[in-house]
């Protein structure tokens, strides 16, 4: 048997990544993920790879484009104020088509708000967040061990589609320790592609750019994304069910909510109210299609987020009965606990 | 018979959309002539900007990029550290590198990083039609200072090069201007050394280069050449603002 490991969320999708063959970090300190930046700095000096402390999220991910640029699996991460603020770049990538992975673990807001966990930048992760028609394949772990496997695997599928991954985390998972069993080192040597920027040597030269100039060049490329994104809508889906077969109360929930709301299944359960669970892992692609089918022949949806109400919208366009779908949440880094999850669904 | 003058092997052979009398398809040349003569074009990447620059990719016969607006060096930090082999310049506009930008040039610039920028100052926002920049001359007319410029309300122009002087991690800056034949051979000398610190190593070099703009500052190209000699050198002085030592 593999060792097991007891780290926190944040060391957790460090060292993840770096096994995942990420060799150039680039980022900018922010609460709940300090550990980020501290263990980069000097991991990366161990692996041979390239830490920088930016002098803003700005531009840590324009950094990150750079890097991207030359084929080479790089990240950034940050919570809440710092992913705003990287919406530019990220939008940049998208229209550039070049692979890379951000994480975000999520604080309370809007504004400086708090550092307490939160679920509150959901509409920002999978409506867009920057401008254009774009999209993220966006992963809520709700473990440690989750956050482990997704970060690792995130650099192969960003580059699959030459798509950008976001990890979507919240404080709590990052900085909860759980022991977790690390992946081997990807013994990774740059991609070869017909697109990265390594200067023309032998070939013609290249330009990768997001201006199209001209009638209609836009929106051709833009048909090319949406066709790229349908592949990723179609295959990259992930979500979990826990309980649901002879489910009449059905939750549903992601990222850490979602481990509050398998134990309130259990409980009400014990109650005799026949509960389950329906957990998107990736939020985009969201799993709408499945999601209709189990939520088919239920009495009762009970969407339980950490924030105002933001994946419940998903939800309620997903099922053939919206009227169902009911909303439990907290804001402002408040934690639903599991009592008053099973008394608001019973 | 021998070649005298001949299109480098670094610039495409095709129209540019430039204005008539406008200064950046010199520079766009003089980068491709030390490309050539340096023997590096196909090592080179270039970071092109956002502002009138931002189709330079097209002019040029190498691997270029385009950055975000003001992000050219982060880019270029990107590309050089994960190719330090490689040769990297970014390419930018006054309000591209002296307003959105100032952040990243000047950390890019303090970390010396191994890249060269080349910042044509045509002290006005030529892309978006003529609004006043960072460096617009005080009682300079432009779209967004219609009284000319005031430097109590607007303050007075910034100075890319005196600016970034104190860090020392900045190897080399210098400030010509594409005014007259003989200013253009020093600019492209300038440019030349830039590139070969890079080369050598040698960390963060800059040339920034004044740059006439016919068509927002309603001149014709001969009236908007003798400007800059009259007028922009008053603020802009040109020459060697940091000398390269060899370490
Ligand atoms: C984030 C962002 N803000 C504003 C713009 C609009 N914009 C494009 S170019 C430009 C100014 C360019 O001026 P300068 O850098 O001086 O270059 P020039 O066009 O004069 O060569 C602006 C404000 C933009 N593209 N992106």
């Amino acid at each position: 048997m593999k060792n097991k490991e007891l780290v926190c969320g944040n060391i957790a999708f460090s060292e993840a990544a770096i096994r995942g063959g990420c060799r150039y970090y680039y980022g900018y300190p922010i609460t709940p993920q300090n550990e980020v930046t501290s263990y980069m700095s000097s991991r990366m000096d161990e692996v041979g790879g390239v830490f920088l402390q930016a002098e803003s999220e700005i531009a840590s991910i324009n950094m990150v484009f750079g890097a991207a640029l030359t084929g080479a699996r790089a990240m950034t991460s940050s919570s809440s104020p710092g992913i705003s603020l990287m919406q530019e770049g990220i939008s940049y990538l998208a229209a550039c088509e070049l692979p890379a992975v951000i994480a975000n673990v999520m604080r309370g807001g809007p504004g400086l708000g708090n550092i307490a966990p939160a679920q509150s930048d959901y509409f920002q992760a999978v409506k867009g967040g920057g401008h254009g028609d774009y999209r993220l394949i966006v992963y809520a772990p709700s473990t440690v061990q989750e956050v482990v496997d997704y970060t690792y695997k995130s650099f192969s599928v960003a580059e699959k589609y030459r798509m950008q991954v976001m990890i979507l985390m919240d404080g709590l998972l990052g900085q909860m320790m759980e022991p977790v069993v690390f992946p081997e080192m990807v013994e990774f040597k740059g991609i070869k592609s017909d697109w990265s920027i390594t200067g023309c040597k032998g070939r013609a030269p290249r330009l990768v750019r997001s201006l199209f100039l001209g009638r209609g060049v836009l929106e051709d490329h833009n048909k090319k994304l949406q066709e790229k994104y349908k592949k990723a809508e179609e295959t990259e889906l992930k979500y979990e069910t826990y309980k649901t077969e002879d489910a009449e109360v059905l939750l549903t929930s992601f990222g850490i909510c979602a481990r509050f709301c398998r134990k309130a299944v259990d409980l009400l359960r014990e109650k005799g109210v026949a509960a389950g669970l329906f957990r998107p892992v990736t939020l985009w692609p969201f799993p709408g299609d499945k999601l209709f089918k189990v939520a088919e022949n239920v009495k009762k949806i009970v969407c339980v987020e950490m924030n105002a109400g933001q994946m419940v919208e998903d939800v309620r366009l997903s099922v053939s009965n919206p009227e169902k779908v009911s909303f439990f949440g907290r804001t402002g880094g408040g934690i639903p606990s599991v009592s008053k999850i099973v008394e608001f669904a019973k | 018979m021998k070649t005298l003058y001949k299109k480098p092997e670094s610039l495409n052979d095709i129209v540019t959309h430039y204005c008539p009398g406008c200064g950046h398809g010199i520079v766009h040349r003089l980068i491709a002539e030390v490309i050539d003569e340096l023997n590096i074009r196909e090592k080179t990447i270039g970071v092109a900007p956002v502002g009138c620059a931002v189709l330079a990719y097209n002019y040029f016969n190498f691997d270029v990029t385009e950055a975000a607006h003001g992000r050219a060096p982060a880019v270029a930090t990107g590309i050089k550290r994960a190719l330090p082999d490689n040769f990297v310049f970014s390419y930018q506009g006054d309000g591209d590198l002296a307003a959105i930008g100032t952040g990243e040039i000047i950390h890019a610039a303090n970390r010396s990083e191994n890249i060269s920028v080349v910042f044509v100052n045509n002290t006005v926002y030529g892309m978006t039609g003529g609004q006043m920049a960072p460096t617009t001359l005080v009682g300079q007319k432009t779209l967004t200072s219609p009284g000319g410029r005031s430097s109590c309300t607007a303050g007075n122009p910034v100075k890319v090069c005196e600016l970034l002087a104190p860090l020392e991690g900045v190897k080399y800056l210098y400030r010509g201007a594409v005014s007259s034949p003989s200013k253009i051979n020093t600019v492209k000398k300038a440019i030349k050394q830039s590139f070969e610190i890079q080369l050598a190593g040698g960390g963060f070099s800059l040339v920034e280069i004044l740059a006439q703009c016919p068509t927002y500052w309603g001149m014709t190209p001969c009236e908007s050449v003798k400007h800059i000699e009259t007028e922009l050198v008053k603020t802009f002085p040109l020459g060697e603002i940091k000398k390269w030592k060899k370490e």
